[in-house]
């Protein structure tokens, strides 16, 4: 079909606005600010591309560089706490020292080991879980009437407006020994006593899921929302029953949402901080948390450097996953 | 058919309850009298009174509301820019590299953020004394470092389905390149910039991780000391915040979701009637 | 190539070697990496033409309009409007408008914001403005639209919004990219008839791009056709219909029935093809200028064969088939008829009287006649 001949769209009145920017065009500092730009050479274009440029360079891309430099120094004490790899010998660079022992203390010790292993296995166990909650959620508001579908839309990304820390907090009421659960049980007679939930694996994985979910649900949904209906009215009328439709129609189509669906609940759990400190036991090894407690109680700058980029390695993979998933998307929208 | 209904029913009455129970309890908790929170001790309005009178807090949540007021606008400015480049100005040198920096903050653990950002403020203060200590200056870059990119995400998808030829159409009318931006592109992606500025908002208001990094003495965040209280275990004002602040954004999205319903209903009748009047 | 001959045309423009053109395309080549978009096109088109440019979807005819607009910048040749060189003239300094498939109307700016547009760009004086929009919107029959938005209203409404917004600057040269494309069947035969007035009131020069050959047929002075990036033919509608230089251009106009020959008799006031398709010879009553013994096609369009179920005395040539198909399209009807060779020949009769050649039917032995001005021989 041609994309170009499609109705225009929602737009919104801003006359005003339209004013005051012809105004401000015909003042003579723009045409004279415009003037000289252009003749040193910065057009528009430039202009426009170099400004995010330049701040991203220097905000993001300079960072990452420092944090490699610094994870290969030696710790020391003192302001900054890490010696400097470039000496300045009579205003020429001398050497530049590799210091491995950081990455070296690393593999020989068990806890980095542990607690890169654990977070991965915590944040699959949690994507499993946000994929068996969030696919039949997803499933269901998208073949739900559409006037319903928006207010339900609206309900899942509602949260998300909400304070992330704020809505981790409400669980340490809801699971600890005296909280929500255990009183209704108890109340109930069904235990005689608390049983402890908070401080424990599972209060990771309740936090977890919880959060991250209305991240599987949204692709999904826009993915499931997609589908041609038709395609399913087809199998059907071929003989095949819901069920069987299901997985041998629906869920193959669906794929680059479960995988983008995926990746964005175990990007974020690998690297998670907030929920195992506050919902799982004190000695919880997640790698987020071991980077955190190495930085602020060690002080230790280069170690802390040295797990930055080991987790940044361990997240290669799912963000190359991630990035396919989505252009799959985008080249299925075009269809 | 009628099977498969009751089905889907109860998975959304199933994952709302999930999703929206501790919401609700800590509301609930909010107008307990009895300070251990989940124990009910009465109904009473005391705690939002004693929240009011927390300086601490009041302070830290003015402070946050500056900065992410601040960061906001900035993220849109620079994210408005560098969607426009990614969207419209073709294939230029260095753009795989824009492109990619504008999306590895969206994927990119907090921690790493907020260690690397700080590493930076350190080195850069160590080498031209700028910026001076850590506080609102660098928790605001921060911020617009990763706000910027949610921006350039809205901006970008937007720009690439609005239909060029609108931009064209203004040329061959006789206006100049910036004279476009301003007068067509502008107004009609504003609704993706207030969307996105909101967005940003949002999210500086909220972030505990790098805000923790990058922000120094005497300028603690209300993320930040919500999460020093709560550490030590659950406070009922807190839960009256908490409360205020689902009311608020509740009262927000339950708005703009009116506004947005009644355009299109608007919308919808004014197509129907140019439809008939043929 | 086979040049048919023709009878002498009316004194057009285009046959006056002296006439100036007012669009001049010299040598124009565009290229989108490897691919060649538009091949070597030099074109001349004259004051108050309506110049139509017909090819299929990637012919090269948007690109070519787009380089007339200067969205694009041609990869060698050279544009010239009114005399002026257009190399380096940015868009928004031609004196050249564009009304786009689309529409592309400003959805933010009512129908009267839009049709300004153009003149505020170009800092006419208010009162004029408005006098001008007036003036416009009352041509194109808008004047109690004004004030609405573009999405308030119909499809037509907003290709004469279009139409005046483009108009309203008084181009040299107006470029128009499908512009009935977007309007259902009924809507659009009216607004060709209606957009052919407007040219002819205003008296500017239109260059349309179409891929419908019905609408370049009522609207155009003359038809470029195009095809792989390159002009094929450029005529009257009637020269492209009629005297097609090429079986593309043939086949690409309407239908028609190809005979491939031989000729074996080639004098300059008539000519005879074997033909094995047709079983026969074709008597063609005009001269051609392709060498003896050439294989050859010869076009023979469906409306100028007779069918009838007696051999026709005196016809310059016969046939004979079997009827194969028949379609009664109301105004006439089409038949399939098949010859011995197993080539199917398409015939239309048109239906004059309301029991005509009801006697014809299904596998029936029929004749086929042609008179010899019909058939054109084609040799590419």
């Amino acid at each position: 079909m041609n994309a170009r001949a499609e109705a225009p769209r929602r737009h919104r009145q801003s006359a005003g606005v339209q004013l005051i920017l012809d105004f401000l065009q015909r003042l003579p500092p723009y045409r004279w600010t415009q003037a000289r730009l252009v003749r040193w050479g910065l057009t528009g274009r430039t202009l426009v591309t170099a400004v995010p440029y330049f701040w991203l360079l220097l905000f993001f891309l300079v960072p990452f560089i420092i944090v490699l430099k610094i994870s290969f120094a030696e710790a020391r004490i003192g302001i900054p706490p890490y010696s400097p790899l470039l000496n300045w010998v009579d205003g020429s660079l001398a050497q530049i020292r590799l210091n491995f022992a950081t990455f070296q203390n690393m593999i020989q010790d068990s806890l980095y080991w542990k607690a890169y292993l654990n977070s991965i296995k915590v944040a699959a166990v949690s994507t499993l879980f946000c994929l068996l909650i969030g696919y039949p959620m997803a499933y269901a508001i998208a073949r739900a009437q559409s006037t319903w579908r928006h207010i339900l839309l609206m309900m899942v990304i509602l949260p998300f407006w909400t304070s992330f820390l704020l809505r981790v907090y409400a669980w340490i009421g809801i699971l600890k020994n005296n909280g929500l659960i255990n009183n209704f049980l108890m109340w109930t007679g069904l235990i005689e006593q608390p049983i402890v939930m908070l401080q424990t694996d599972f209060a990771i994985y309740v936090g977890i899921v919880y959060s991250y979910l209305p991240f599987m649900i949204l692709p999904l949904y826009s993915n499931l929302e997609k589908m041609d209906l038709t395609l399913l009215e087809a199998a059907a009328d071929l003989g095949a029953k819901p069920f069987k439709t299901f997985l041998t129609i629906t869920l193959p189509l669906s794929m680059p949402g479960i995988v983008a669906g995926s990746m964005l609940v175990f990007i974020p759990a690998v690297g998670e901080f907030v929920i195992p400190e506050l919902l799982g036991p004190s000695d919880s090894l997640m790698i987020g948390k071991v980077l955190w407690q190495v930085f602020f109680t060690k002080r230790d700058w280069p170690a802390a450097c040295a797990v930055a980029i080991a987790l940044l390695l361990l997240l290669v993979i799912p963000i190359v996953m991630l990035q396919r998933a989505q252009a799959a998307e985008a080249r299925g929208a075009h269809r | 058919m009628k099977q498969s209904s009751t089905f889907r029913l109860s998975v959304l009455v199933f994952g709302f309850a999930f999703l929206y129970i501790p919401i609700l309890s800590l509301i609930v908790y909010s107008f307990n009298k009895s300070r251990l929170v989940t124990v009910w001790g009465g109904f009473s309005t005391q705690w939002y009174g004693r929240l009011l009178d927390n300086d601490q807090i009041l302070d830290a949540a003015w402070l946050s509301l500056k900065i992410a007021a601040i960061n906001a606008t900035g993220a849109v400015i620079l994210g408005t820019l560098a969607g426009l480049a990614l969207a419209r100005f073709g294939k230029f040198r260095g753009r795989t590299l824009l492109s990619g920096m504008t999306t590895a903050p969206l994927v990119m653990p907090e921690v790493i953020t907020g260690l690397s950002l700080l590493m930076l403020f350190v080195v850069m203060e160590a080498m031209f004394g700028w910026p001076a200590g850590r506080g609102v200056t660098t928790v605001t870059i921060a911020h617009m470092t990763l706000t910027l990119a949610y921006v350039t995400v809205i901006v970008q998808s937007r720009l690439s389905t609005l239909d060029d030829s609108l931009e064209e159409a203004a040329m061959d009318l006789g206006a100049r390149p910036s004279k476009i931006f301003f007068v067509i592109t502008l107004p009609i992606i504003a609704p993706a910039l207030i969307s996105g500025w909101l967005l940003s908002f949002t999210i500086s208001l909220d972030d505990l991780v790098i805000a923790s990094f990058v922000s120094g003495p005497g300028s603690s965040t209300l993320p930040m000391v919500i999460f020093s209280k709560v550490r030590m275990g659950v406070s009922p004002d807190i839960n009256a915040l908490a409360s205020i602040i689902v009311l608020l954004v509740t009262i927000g999205v339950i708005t703009a979701g009116i506004f947005l319903a009644r355009q299109e209903k608007r919308r919808q009748r004014d197509m129907q009637m140019a439809a008939a009047a043929k | 190539m086979a040049t048919n001959a023709r009878p002498q045309q009316q004194l057009a423009v285009w046959n006056d070697p002296q006439a100036v053109p007012y669009v001049h395309i010299d040598r124009v080549t565009k290229k989108f990496g490897d691919f060649v978009a538009v091949n070597n096109v030099s074109l001349k088109i004259y004051k108050k033409e309506l110049f139509c440019l017909l090819g299929g979807s990637g012919c090269g005819k948007t690109t070519l309009l787009r380089m007339l607009a200067g969205f694009e910048e041609p990869t060698s040749g050279k544009i010239f409007i009114d005399g002026v060189d257009m190399t380096n003239i940015p868009p928004y300094e031609r004196p050249v408008n564009m009304m786009f498939q689309s529409y592309a109307l400003f959805p933010h700016m009512t129908v009267e914001q839009n049709v300004a547009f153009g003149l505020k760009q170009d800092g006419v004086a208010k009162h004029e403005i408005r006098t001008r929009v007036d003036d416009m919107l009352k041509l194109v029959r808008l004047q109690q639209f004004a004030q609405r938005k573009p999405h308030q209203l119909s499809g037509g409404q907003r290709q004469r919004v279009a139409l005046a917004r483009s108009l309203v600057k008084r181009p040299k040269l107006l470029l128009l990219d499908e512009p009935l494309g977007a309007l259902d069947k009924k809507l659009r035969e009216h607004t060709q008839f209606e957009l052919v007035n407007l040219q002819e009131q205003l008296g500017v020069t239109f260059v349309v791009v179409t891929h419908d050959q019905e609408e370049a047929m009522t609207l155009s002075t003359r038809i470029g056709v195009m095809n792989a990036g390159e002009i094929i033919q450029v005529g009257t509608p009637k020269d492209i219909y009629e005297y097609p230089n090429s079986k593309f251009v043939a086949e690409f106009i309407g239908n028609v029935n190809m005979f491939e020959g031989r000729l074996i008799e080639d004098e300059p006031d008539h000519v005879r093809i074997d033909s094995a398709e047709l079983g026969g010879t074709i008597f063609v009553d005009h001269g051609v200028s392709s060498a003896p013994d050439a294989v050859v096609a010869a076009a023979i369009r469906p409306e100028k064969i007779i069918i009838s179920l007696e051999r026709p005395e005196q016809a310059d040539n016969v046939a004979q088939g079997i009827v194969k198909e028949i379609a009664y399209l109301g105004d006439m009807s089409v038949y399939l008829v098949q010859l011995a060779s197993g080539k199917v020949v398409r015939i239309t009769q048109p239906n004059t009287y309301r029991h005509a050649e009801a006697s014809i039917t299904w596998d029936q032995t029929v004749y086929l006649s042609w008179h010899a001005s019909s058939p054109v021989v084609l040799s590419e």
